[in-house]
């Protein structure tokens, strides 16, 4: 794993000048992701944020070989990218040793994409696959998705008189991927560049299909402070709302374990998509919540523990 | 030059043509009646006939999407489909279309749902008319052979660059047995040669953004160079066709003239129908029935200009559609029929048959009516409305 040092004196595969808002978190993501990437690698990327907003013709961000196709299909987009290099290559007319990445947000992960997801997985193409999840359809204007969290208030789970916000629970996309028996399935945040680095490490040197799921805050649809951007992403990991593992050929290994687990309502209370929940009369919801987060948290534990 | 004549279906001449191009990648997913395609073709993957890397995908979505990675990466790519499947690749085939890969596909036509149907009609391919992809349809087996390798050069020539499909009449040819003329596969493999260099995803020395996001300052000129590049290979399809004749002594052009010259009633139609038609026409040619047949075999790009010639001094034209418009007024070939004889100083009367939808057979005495609707429409100087031929109204 190269230090920080090292890591700053890496040629950029993703420059600056796109117009990603200032603290989104999309565009540190792709950053540390193709920091981390030390090889040649062709990036895929469905529709959304990250896409539009870093390949506004004549201009790309991208300093490396880049397709966008469509929206929920960016897995099977890079899956044949991938099987014409492994053509070519068998015949003799590459030599070049490639990493593919293929990009999507957690619209085209966890709903539309889900299907293509699971194709290229359960082929086994060799890649890596990185949900930069902001939890919404930011890019449309902040439409809730299955990766919504409980409670939040989005423009089509809008919180309102009689209903307070999103009412079901985010999906659980990694269990979906582990599922799979996919070699590497891990869940990162990019306010901890070392762990979010390493995983990308691991997942490039895995020989298969693997799986990143990346907490990435929106500062238009959470909405937060933009300099609380990062700040955010760590809060997320020590209220165990969004817990640092990896699941290696299927062995579960928490990466880090909060020393006090801060209660959620430091989470929730810095993000105005979840101020109703903290005003009088929405007390249950916010214990639902913190109940949810101690289970799925109490179980994660226990297959750790097991693993 | 070395060819050998073989039974085969379309189904299976798809796949031997798929054989011998030899193609990187296939993506493909099953369907009825296209399954046989990919089906004989894994066989090829695992048998070791083909150096192909065989993508079985989860759905046709993602088929083409497959497909366009891996022409992206500049793979010689092919597919084949059918009708769902096709639709359900819609969204991707304008994408292949507008990113000007060189994607093959074989299409075997069938009706579209709803209700469901697995047998012949043109709508799933009519439907795709407008999507930057060249169609050549297939009257028979023969065609569909001599028309899949000429597609390879077609849509990868450099002043082309357009996914092509080529298709064939579900179940009426993709599962009829007939004895075709195949080329050797070293010749197959000469002719298609290898192909031209284009900017791809592997070229880490000239890296490239594909797919970028064209706002209202270069879509337009984006998609004016689809259309720059649909008008003009015309040119190329006829070179190309040339070059394939020299090799096989089979000559195609964009359709084909059956006893036209001095024709006052003809036909126009698409696919194997054409052969009752042909069946028709001798038959009352010699009863003294100065009748003809157009059949169109390239589809898109649809020569106007050509077709205008050809049928201009034509007494009355049936253009029998085996395919609906929904539109409340005709089916899409009449339409394309119409706006190339509009500017004609001499516009001969037109009739539209919609015929065969579902698989509906299409008898010798349903051909025989539309030419007796024909004599009737010049006898009597009214035109009629589109008619449908051979469905309880």
């Amino acid at each position: 794993m190269p230090s920080i040092k090292e890591l700053a004196k890496r040629k950029e595969k993703f420059v600056s000048g796109h117009r990603l808002c200032p603290g989104c978190g999309a565009g540190v993501v792709a950053r540390l992701v193709m920091l981390a990437i030390d090889k040649p690698v062709v990036v895929g990327c469905a529709t959304g944020c990250l896409e539009v907003s870093s390949t506004i013709f004549p201009y790309t961000s991208w300093d490396t070989p880049f397709i966008h196709s469509a929206f929920e299909n960016v897995a099977a987009t890079i899956s044949g990218v991938e099987s014409a290099y492994k053509a070519l290559k068998k015949q003799g007319k590459i030599d070049k040793d490639i990493v593919f990445v293929a990009f999507g947000g957690d619209g085209g992960t966890y709903d539309i994409g889900l299907q293509s997801l699971s194709g290229a997985a359960e082929r086994g193409h060799r890649m890596l696959y990185v949900c930069y999840n902001n939890q919404a359809y930011m890019n449309t204007g902040i439409q809730r998705s299955s990766a919504t969290p409980k409670g939040a208030s989005t423009t089509t789970s809008p919180a309102g008189k009689v209903i307070p916000g999103k009412i079901q629970f985010s999906k659980d996309i990694m269990s979906i991927m582990i599922a799979h028996r996919i070699p590497y399935v891990a869940q990162t945040i990019p306010g901890r560049w070392n762990d979010i680095v390493n995983k990308v490490e691991k997942a490039i040197n895995t020989d298969g299909f693997s799986f990143i799921n990346v907490l990435s805050p929106c500062r238009l649809g959470w909405p937060h402070k933009p300099e609380l951007a990062m700040e955010i992403t760590r809060l997320a990991v020590d209220t165990c709302f969004w817990p640092l593992y990896e699941v290696i050929d299927g062995k579960y290994k928490l990466n880090y374990k909060p020393k006090e687990k801060k209660p959620i309502t430091e989470w929730l209370k810095i993000q105005a998509r979840f101020a109703h929940l903290l005003k009088p009369g929405n007390e249950h919801i916010v214990e639902e919540i913190q109940k949810e987060i101690d289970r799925r948290w109490e179980d994660l534990l226990r297959k750790c523990e097991t693993s | 030059m070395p060819s050998a004549k073989v039974a085969k279906t379309g189904n299976e001449i798809f796949a031997e043509a798929m054989r011998q191009i030899n193609p990187d990648v296939v993506a493909a997913y099953p369907i009825t009646p296209a399954t046989e395609i990919v089906q004989i073709f894994s066989q090829f993957v695992a048998d070791g006939l083909v150096k192909t890397e065989y993508i079985a995908v989860e759905s046709e979505h993602s088929a083409m999407s497959a497909c366009i990675g891996a022409s992206a990466a500049g793979a010689r790519t092919m597919t084949g489909t059918s009708a769902q499947g096709l639709a359900l690749m819609w969204e991707m085939l304008y994408i292949a279309a507008g990113l000007r890969l060189p994607i093959i596909m074989a299409v075997v036509n069938r009706a579209l749902s709803a209700p469901i149907n697995i047998h012949c009609d043109h709508s799933d391919t009519m439907g795709a008319r407008d999507s930057g992809w060249i169609q050549i349809y297939s009257e028979n087996v023969q065609e569909a052979y001599d028309n899949m390798i000429q597609a390879v050069r077609i849509a990868e020539h450099p002043e082309v660059k357009l996914p092509v499909m080529v298709t064939t009449d579900g179940f009426i040819l993709s599962h009829c047995l007939e004895v075709v003329e195949i080329l050797d596969d070293a010749d197959v493999q000469r002719f298609v040669g290898e192909p031209p260099k284009r900017h791809t995803l592997l070229d880490f020395e000239n890296p490239i953004t594909i797919g970028a996001l064209d706002l209202q300052d270069y879509y337009f000129e984006h998609r004016r160079q689809v259309a720059e590049a649909m008008n003009n290979c015309g040119r190329i399809i006829e070179q190309i066709a040339s070059e394939y004749a020299n090799l096989t002594g089979r000559k195609y052009e964009f359709f084909e003239r059956y006893r036209l010259d001095d024709a006052e009633y003809a036909i126009v139609l698409i696919g194997s129908t054409a052969g009752t038609a042909k069946e028709v026409v001798d038959r009352l040619r010699v009863g003294g029935k100065k009748v003809g047949l157009l059949k169109i075999r390239v589809f898109r790009p649809f020569d106007y200009l050509k077709i205008r010639e050809i049928l201009k001094n034509i007494r009355v034209i049936g253009v029998m559609d085996r395919a609906d418009g929904l539109n409340s007024f005709c089916g899409p070939l009449y339409t394309e029929i119409c706006t190339a004889l509009y500017e004609s100083d001499n516009r001969p009367v037109l009739a539209n048959f919609i015929y065969g939808l579902g698989g509906r057979e299409v008898k010798e005495s349903d051909i025989e009516q539309v030419f007796d609707e024909l004599f009737k429409i010049d006898r009597e100087g009214k035109k009629v409305n589109t008619k449908y031929i051979g469905v309880r109204e």
